[in-house]
């Protein structure tokens, strides 16, 4: 890290360098976030949350580290954090969850234009299997998996980030694209 | 070669290493169609996964954050100091509370054999300082008991700040926890108490604790309710401390 880095300087408490760092990462974050909850207020929540916890937590990151990896690793901890929390409220009041209004029309979600309406109800349909079959995953699992398949993280930073053995990181990718797999191939292959 | 298992294409479509000889992987999917079509079949999957549409921020998003942070990181900021820098600050105001407490309970003992300064104060304000110092200090204690609950569980956890403040707060708990007790108050005696063994707990810890340590100590204040426990404890002192009567003229509390 370099004395000029806004990660060095955030570090020592100035709050414009740390700006920069929102500023540049809030988007990535966002995508993250959205693709483990796959909720956008949810996602947005856990934005705030990532970079006031790392805010807090800058004096553990190491100068050789990669500033965005470590900031995803606070924000897929988060994301983990969120999951527990709401799973806990969910059980606690014994609620059904209730698709939101954007779930419950998913066609607004697409974008307008082109496709045939077969290929837009395909293509809603696949959606909600895809959601559907991210949300039977455990939190591990989708965390695993999202770091794998979006983020393009290696196992060992898998695990590292989610403080796993490399087997265990390596499993859980594994069960989570056996579960998609399983989900979605009636629909893929047809 | 033998055909490729799932995980072996798992690890082949990402291409990871993971023990799979990638060469020899290749020579296989061109020769067997069946794992050919397992591949084309895990990679239409995996594809119709990354297809799955998000709801786009703009690049003016960043920025939007930033407005909606920058007012919780002051207060975290503030908050944080509070909590860390004024340790000395905060056990003097501890020490002093303690004394205070001290005298009352001194009071209350010797009141009969000697007259201390305590003492002459009328019992309904002695009950009344005793519960101002005793909700200071259960604010205290759950200022830091939030802080271990949210504090980040990295491989090494540094809590030697939280540790000195668990030190400071033992030593004012175990007397007030004593002065319920002998005033009568079996359930508020308790609360501190279990409080009590936390603050130990933390107080005994090495300056660095690993993150299992961490998540040990989180799940003995979240498993007993401690927190609620201690809230609720503080608003019967509030309740104690309005029903104890006015404020006394010429005290500071």
């Amino acid at each position: 890290m370099e004395a000029n880095d806004p990660a060095a300087q955030g570090l020592a408490g100035d709050q414009e360098s740390f700006r920069v760092l929102v500023e540049r990462h809030s988007r990535d974050i966002f995508r993250l976030a959205f693709r483990m909850t796959g909720n956008e207020h949810d996602a947005e929540d856990i934005v705030q949350e990532t970079f006031l916890r790392a805010y807090r937590a800058l004096h553990t990151f190491e100068a050789r580290a990669n500033f965005g990896t470590w900031l995803h690793r606070v924000a897929i901890n988060c994301a983990l954090d969120h999951l527990r929390r709401v799973k806990r409220r969910e059980k606690e009041l014994y609620l059904e969850r209730v698709p939101l209004e954007d779930e419950r029309d998913s066609l607004s979600s697409l974008p307008s234009g082109g496709p045939t309406p077969e290929r837009l109800l395909f293509s809603v349909e696949l959606k909600k299997k895809i959601e559907g079959a991210m949300a039977e995953l455990t939190d591990r699992e989708r965390a695993a998996f999202v770091l794998r398949h979006f983020d393009g993280c290696s196992i060992d930073e898998i695990g590292k980030a989610l403080g796993m053995r490399g087997n265990a990181a390596k499993n859980a990718v594994f069960r989570a694209v056996q579960k998609l797999r399983e989900a979605l191939q009636p629909m893929v292959n047809s | 070669m033998r055909h490729l298992t799932q995980d072996e294409l798992v690890l082949f479509y990402y291409r990871e290493k993971g023990g799979l000889d990638r060469q020899q992987a290749e020579e296989h999917l061109q020769a067997c169609d069946l794992c050919r079509r397992e591949l084309a079949g895990l990679t239409g999957s995996l594809e119709a996964i990354a297809s799955l549409p998000i709801p786009e921020r703009d690049e003016n998003y960043g920025r939007e954050v930033w407005a909606r942070l920058r007012p919780h990181l002051a207060d975290k900021i503030e908050r944080r100091w509070n909590f860390i820098l004024p340790l000395r600050t905060w056990a003097l105001a501890g020490s002093v509370a303690v004394l205070l407490v001290a005298a009352f309970w001194g009071g209350r003992v010797w009141e009969h054999r000697q007259t201390p300064i305590a003492a002459s104060i009328p019992a309904p304000a002695r009950e009344r300082i005793l519960m101002v110092a005793l909700g200071d200090h259960l604010e205290r204690a759950q200022m830091l008991l939030v802080e271990v609950m949210h504090q980040d569980a990295g491989s090494q956890v540094d809590v030697s700040q939280t540790r000195q403040l668990a030190e400071d707060l033992v030593q004012s708990n175990r007397l007030y926890r004593q002065t319920t007790l002998r005033n009568g108050d079996a359930g508020m005696a308790n609360v501190l108490d279990e409080l009590e063994r936390v603050l130990l707990h933390i107080a005994h810890s090495p300056n660095e604790i690993s993150a299992d340590d961490l998540k040990s100590l989180q799940h003995q204040i979240a498993s007993q309710g401690i927190l609620f426990k201690v809230r609720v404890v503080e608003l019967e002192a509030q309740e104690k401390q309005k029903s104890a009567g006015p404020h006394l003229p010429g005290t500071a509390l």
